[in-house]
């Protein structure tokens, strides 16, 4: 049974259920990695992951100056949260940040998108959500592959060496 | 740590495979470790290696994204031409350290 447990990953399929900044990056991070990898990835958008593959928005996503403990001012001086709630501090910090990720080489995310497809990754957004925000097909970056169930995402889950994240 | 021999010469490799004296890399050794893959190298994959050696000589940090837009091969032509391990197969084969980039 050893040999079993050594064995590396077959498939992921990861679900992104949030829009802030960071939650579409670790799902983007974790997808494109898995690809890089030889592991067979599909990764799944809802609520407001959507934001993270529509047209209009997923190059501009934003982080969360409010409410967010992790939050630090350059310096590591503590945020305050009253300065986060003031007028165009959330749009800055998020310029900001993905400013500093470009320099790391983290493509913005239809790029990060376009680099998972070419690889053979495989993205989805879910049906339910895109309904209940009144989305279309065309809404979408063009490597989104098809709007599904999540009866069809579990379909989707076969295989002995597959894991399902959700970040 | 391990010895292997490569091509007819004995070449210091990690556990993994990776060269750890990259001066020792030659064409042959790369075809060599390429074949045991089932990768036959063609002149577009040497063209990659000479890229990937010489921008870790310069000190640079190597991402998909990067070798990417080096003009040679876009990221889905990497993707076929080192099917499984865009970055680390062709890391291996450029006789370079195994990749330390997330992305």
């Amino acid at each position: 049974m050893s040999n079993l447990e050594q064995k590396p990953l077959d498939k992921v399929l990861i679900i992104c259920a949030k829009g802030n900044l960071e939650d579409v990056y670790a799902a983007l991070v974790m997808a494109n990695g898995a690809v890089m990898e030889g592991i067979e990835t599909k990764l799944f958008f809802t609520f407001f992951g959507l934001e993270g593959i529509l047209k209009k928005r997923m190059d501009k996503l934003h982080t969360a100056t409010v409410g967010n403990p992790g939050m630090r001012m350059p310096g590591d001086l503590p945020f305050p949260t009253l300065l986060g709630a003031l007028p165009f501090v959330e749009a800055g910090v998020s310029s900001m940040m993905r400013s500093e990720m470009d320099k790391l080489d983290m493509p913005p995310p239809s790029e990060f998108l376009e680099m998972i497809t070419a690889g053979g990754g495989e993205v989805f957004a879910c049906k339910l959500a895109v309904e209940m925000f009144k989305l279309k097909k065309e809404d979408f970056s063009p490597e989104v592959k098809d709007i599904i169930t999540i009866g069809q995402f579990y379909e989707m889950a076969t295989g002995q060496n597959t894991q399902i994240i959700f970040t | 740590m391990a010895e292997k021999t490569i091509a007819g010469k004995s070449i210091a490799v990690t556990d993994e495979g990776y060269l750890t004296n990259t001066s020792q890399w030659s064409k042959e050794i790369a075809m060599e470790m390429a074949k045991e893959d089932g990768i036959d190298l063609g002149p577009k994959h040497f063209e990659i290696l000479e890229y990937l050696r010489k921008e870790v000589a310069a000190g640079e940090s190597l991402s998909i994204r990067k070798v990417g837009k080096s003009g040679i091969a876009d990221v889905k032509e990497l993707y076929q031409l080192f099917p499984g391990g865009p970055l680390k197969l062709s890391s291996k084969y450029a006789g370079i350290p195994k990749p330390t980039s997330c992305v």
